[in-house]
């Protein structure tokens, strides 16, 4: 690799770097407890979480045989 | 691509300071809002009740390892891609095979159905993503149709439809994603960033925006604008390749599955890992990860066959499915939330519910 594009690479990275750092941020606390307000506004309809009534999943349904 | 001007004092050395100095300031600029855990946060949440998740379903077809699948929107149907170089297309609830393609190359790694449902995009060890329209005539032969998009310098391995049938987005073995138009082929915008393979990308929620994630073997995970192509937010946590990164379904946070036998969770506004998922008993790597609809439980595919079940909020670990008889290369809730696929290196696919 020449020295040309080490620097340039070295250039990319500090702008990159410089980028990010900018960037605007929130509380962990205030971000964890939107996350946890997603999930518990949306778990009444998470199947896998607190399952159906029977019937409605067609998944759980066993499939029909058909004689051959 | 030309080497700009050093400015003014500027050399290799004060620039290396510089980044230096830079990681510094963003680790602490990130750890100042560290104010909470997320397991903290959520101790006050009911725990979880048992999950009764069994398989109700094994697609046989394949004649050697499952690598990828993906749901279709009308949330029966699935595609699957093999080491075999064949890609099926099946009615998940009758366990028809509707449509089975092969492909000149063997070890598919990616497959995605199109939005509209009338066609499927796969790539692997060929360098090309390729689209293939579905046809309702059982006797047409599909890859003749088939239209190559992408084109990489190294394997691909993702690949996903935008929100239209009219693009796709890649990942590669060659450090690089990209966009590109399926009409005509054409790349419309790349994305440098990476230092070794990509292994992952996710598209944000429609709701979300125009960004996606990606993650590979340089232990990454990027956060990029698909529009300017730039490489907006990164995360450098794992200790080994990520294998794969999805989106929490609010869009705000993703998750990242990695050989070093952790899945992480990411919260993209307070820009930092906020939970780890992993227990002294499991050593193996984890390939594959998503999210239940509600986002409360994290799905997991790991090299020793089975699926862990984490709850995101509480970190802790929910319930593990066994079954399959090798690795779990892929995993992915159905579109209505009703049921997980998972696939294989034991050459079936699994449907729990």
């Amino acid at each position: 690799m020449t020295s040309n594009s080490n620097l340039s690479n070295m250039q990319r990275l500090v702008e990159q770097l410089k980028l990010e750092a900018s960037v605007e941020r929130i509380k962990v606390s205030q971000a964890a407890a939107e996350l946890q307000q997603y999930c518990l506004q949306n778990a009444g309809k998470d199947a896998l979480l607190v399952g159906v009534p029977t019937g409605s999943n067609p998944f759980r349904e066993p499939r029909s045989c058909a004689i051959v | 691509m030309a080497c700009q001007g050093l400015q003014k004092g500027e050399t290799l050395e004060s620039l290396k300071r510089e980044s230096e100095t830079l990681k510094k300031k963003l680790e602490e600029e990130r750890n100042k809002l560290n104010d909470v855990e997320l397991h903290q946060v959520a101790e006050k949440v009911e725990a979880l009740g048992a999950l009764s998740m069994k398989t109700r379903r094994v697609l046989k077809g394949h004649g050697n390892k499952v690598l990828c699948m993906d749901w279709c929107k009308d949330k029966r149907r699935m595609v699957s891609s093999s080491q075999d170089g064949k890609v099926i297309v099946w009615d998940a609830f009758t366990l028809n095979k509707e449509h089975g393609v092969p492909l000149p190359c063997t070890w598919v790694l990616a497959c995605a159905y199109a939005p509209s449902g009338c066609a499927i995009a796969c790539g692997g060890l060929d360098n090309k993503c390729s689209v293939v329209p579905l046809s309702l005539d059982k006797n047409e032969n599909l890859a003749a149709k088939k239209k190559s998009v992408a084109m990489h310098t190294n394997y691909v391995s993702g690949c996903t439809f935008t929100s239209s049938d009219m693009q796709i987005l890649t990942s590669s073995g060659d450090g690089t994603c990209a966009l590109w138009d399926v009409e005509s082929g054409q790349l419309l915008q790349s994305f440098h960033g990476h230092t070794a393979d990509v292994l992952s990308l996710d598209l944000a929620p429609s709701e979300t925006g125009n960004t996606f994630v990606s993650g590979g073997c340089d232990m990454k995970a990027n956060v990029w604008d698909m529009r300017s192509g730039q490489n907006i937010q990164s995360f450098e946590n794992h200790e080994s390749d990520i294998n794969c990164v999805k989106y929490y379904p609010s869009g705000d946070a993703f998750a990242s599955a990695s050989d070093d036998a952790t899945c992480r969770f990411y919260d993209l506004r307070a820009d930092r890992e906020v939970a780890v998922y992993q227990k002294d008993s499991i050593i193996f790597g984890a390939s594959t990860c998503d999210f239940s609809l509600s986002g409360r439980l994290l799905f997991a595919g790991y090299n020793d066959y089975t699926i862990n079940v984490w709850d995101v909020l509480k970190g802790t670990r929910a319930s593990i499915l066994f079954g399959h008889e090798n690795r779990v290369s892929r995993v992915r809730v159905s579109p209505d939330g009703t049921a997980l696929a998972s696939a294989s290196w034991d050459s079936t696919l699994r449907i729990w519910a």
